[in-house]
């Protein structure tokens, strides 16, 4: 059978012959993933399995990032419960405090993920690494439990959606809005049980943290994992982080897929996920004057160092409008040192931006930029849900991190272009 | 296993925020994140909730992040069974390995109304609406999560498999 390059990667880890979309492979994992919110639970689970060792300590990451740093006593205990279990466990990948970064800038980074690996993680955002050329998807803490005990779990072989890109992307569009664009056109659930898989002439040109950035929110389209070929650029950000093996990976030729999205990248302006569903996109011409009184710049999604030069470029010289909380938080150790190296800080400071450090905190309403009712914040982030950021009748709105910056410096929803 | 409840009926694309927000998660007690399950979608909602109740959704539940304090909310809250058009898939997996019974029935949700009386047969595979008379065929649980009901969820089958060393 020719397979797709979710299949291909499943099917190197099974004994079993990888025949068609529907079948259960049981899979040996590469790594195995949780952080401060789901390993609690993980370690509950491990422990009532009767498990007393980790299948492999090299094999497990931790990363307590979540609410880092720890915001009340409750989320502290939880650390607690993670570095003990890690201590006790002897596992090799534990991070906390200044050497904790956002789990999915902090692991392609150290090299702990690459092209042709399984990886399952205890949180969503896992898919992040078939930026990579990864089959990586994200399960519950119980799922991820069994797997750090076993080192495998299984799988329902996903039918793939081939995303085809092609076109020279305009200035101010870049990775963000072509996923955005595409969850726009698929729907919040137009990839449920699937597999992406992206391809084309845009996609070569993108760079990896782009595809990271891609990758990631193919959750959103609830799909299982988003999968990038493994190309050159590829191997090379491999060469430089600590993945001197990593390999290119294609789709077979011939794989049969169950159905193709084509996308001109040429024709797309900078795009916005409306309030309250990522799906719920429009180019950000459409919405442009809604009023802001906070703008994030950081995440899973758009926090690595090409993120903030980009916001960077469009902050230079200008500042954030009153009123407006702009809050910068660049996702790992190594990207805030390189953003203070570079310079980025001194811009983000002239606009009057609050520089935090690195966490997953606002994203997910845990802490460092919290709504109010009536609030409106855009946000690099990947989840603009009823709620998420704070108050339930606050709002949300997606976007690239140029789109943010630009939004920042006006107050009101604005294309980077208009500045 | 029969299952009598009344239905709470919500809208499609629930996620996992609206049925435990993230400021919850500082906890991993089943009372505690049952005492606020649903606190996303509206405040004070699991007031409604008598133990045994029904959730019935539209297509998507539980989409979003794969936090399993979703099922683990739901099951605090007295809720044993949740019927919906479709099922985000991570937490599909969850509510196997936590014992939260699901029912994926396509369209046939519509023929269940807010405060219906509910009864769920599961070894059956039948769902009657006892206020309507209507009954709902529900399709088998497919035969990879059988192996983990049978099993008593996932704790108990790794438990196995470990003491066995298979």
């Amino acid at each position: 059978m020719q397979h797709t390059l979710a299949q291909k990667i499943l099917a190197r880890h099974t004994d079993q012959e990888i025949t068609e979309a529907g079948q259960i492979a049981r899979c040996r994992v590469s790594l195995v993933l949780a952080n401060d919110i789901t390993a609690p639970l993980a370690i509950k689970s491990f422990k009532g399995m009767g498990a007393t060792k980790v299948f492999d300590r090299d094999k497990i990451a931790l990363v307590c990032d979540h609410f880092t740093p720890n915001k009340d006593i409750d989320s502290a205990e939880q650390v607690r419960v993670v570095r003990e279990f890690a201590q006790e466990m002897g596992v090799t990948h534990y991070y906390e405090g200044g050497d904790c970064g956002v789990e999915h800038a902090l692991l392609p980074e150290l090299g702990l993920v690459g092209p042709g690996d399984l990886v399952v993680g205890a949180d969503s955002h896992t898919c992040t690494y078939g930026g990579l050329g990864a089959f990586a998807t994200g399960m519950g803490s119980t799922d991820i439990a069994g797997a750090m005990a076993l080192g495998e779990t299984w799988f329902k072989v996903p039918p793939t959606i081939r995303v085809l890109i092609s076109g020279k992307l305009k200035k101010w569009v870049g990775a963000k809005d072509l996923i955005l664009n595409l969850i726009g056109r698929i729907g919040v659930s137009g990839g449920l049980y699937k597999a992406l898989e992206f391809d084309g002439d845009t996609v070569a040109d993108l760079s990896v943290e782009g595809r990271l950035t891609m990758a990631n929110m193919a959750i959103e389209a609830g799909a299982k994992v988003g999968i990038f070929p493994s190309d050159d650029k590829t191997v090379a950000y491999g060469q430089a982080h600590n993945r001197p093996n990593a390999e290119r990976l294609t789709a077979d030729p011939g794989a049969v897929y169950e159905s193709v999205v084509e996308i001109d990248a040429a024709a797309l302006a900078p795009q916005v996920a409306c309030p309250h569903l990522p799906d719920n996109v429009k180019p950000v011409s459409e919405v442009t004057g809604v009023r802001i009184h906070q703008a994030v710049i950081g995440s899973c999604t758009n926090g690595r160092i090409s993120d903030l030069r980009e916001a960077a470029q469009v902050l230079k010289g200008r500042k954030a409008a009153k009123g407006v909380r702009l809050i910068v938080l660049p996702a790992t150790p190594t990207i805030w040192r390189q953003a203070m190296h570079e310079g980025l800080f001194d811009i983000f400071l002239d606009a009057g931006a609050v520089i935090g450090p690195p966490t997953c905190g606002p994203c997910l309403g845990g802490h460092m930029g919290i709504l109010a009712q009536g609030e409106v914040s855009v946000a690099t982030t990947n989840r603009n849900f009823k709620g998420r950021m704070g108050s339930l009748e606050s709002f949300v709105y997606l976007s690239s991190p140029a789109v943010a910056a630009a939004s920042a410096v006006t107050g009101v929803l604005t294309d980077p272009g208009s500045l | 296993m029969s299952i009598r409840g009344k239905a709470h009926k919500v809208g499609a694309h629930i996620d996992t925020d609206a049925i435990i927000p993230a400021r919850f998660l500082v906890t991993t007690d089943k009372d505690k994140l049952g005492a606020n399950c649903m606190e996303g979608l509206e405040p004070g909602w699991i007031k409604r909730v008598t133990a045994g109740d029904i959730m019935v959704a539209g297509e998507n539940f539980g989409c979003g992040s794969s936090r399993e304090h979703a099922p683990i909310a739901l099951l605090g809250a007295g809720i044993p069974v949740v019927a919906a058009k479709s099922f985000a898939r991570i937490f599909y997996r969850n509510s196997f390995n936590m014992g939260l019974v699901l029912l994926e029935i396509g369209d046939e949700v519509d023929k269940i109304g807010d405060g219906d009386q509910l009864e769920v047969d599961i070894e059956k595979g039948l769902l009657k609406n006892l206020t309507t008379g209507a009954e709902i065929k529900v399709p088998a649980i497919p035969a990879s999560m059988r192996e983990l009901v049978d099993a008593g969820g996932l704790v108990p089958y790794v438990k196995k498999r470990i003491q066995t060393g298979a």
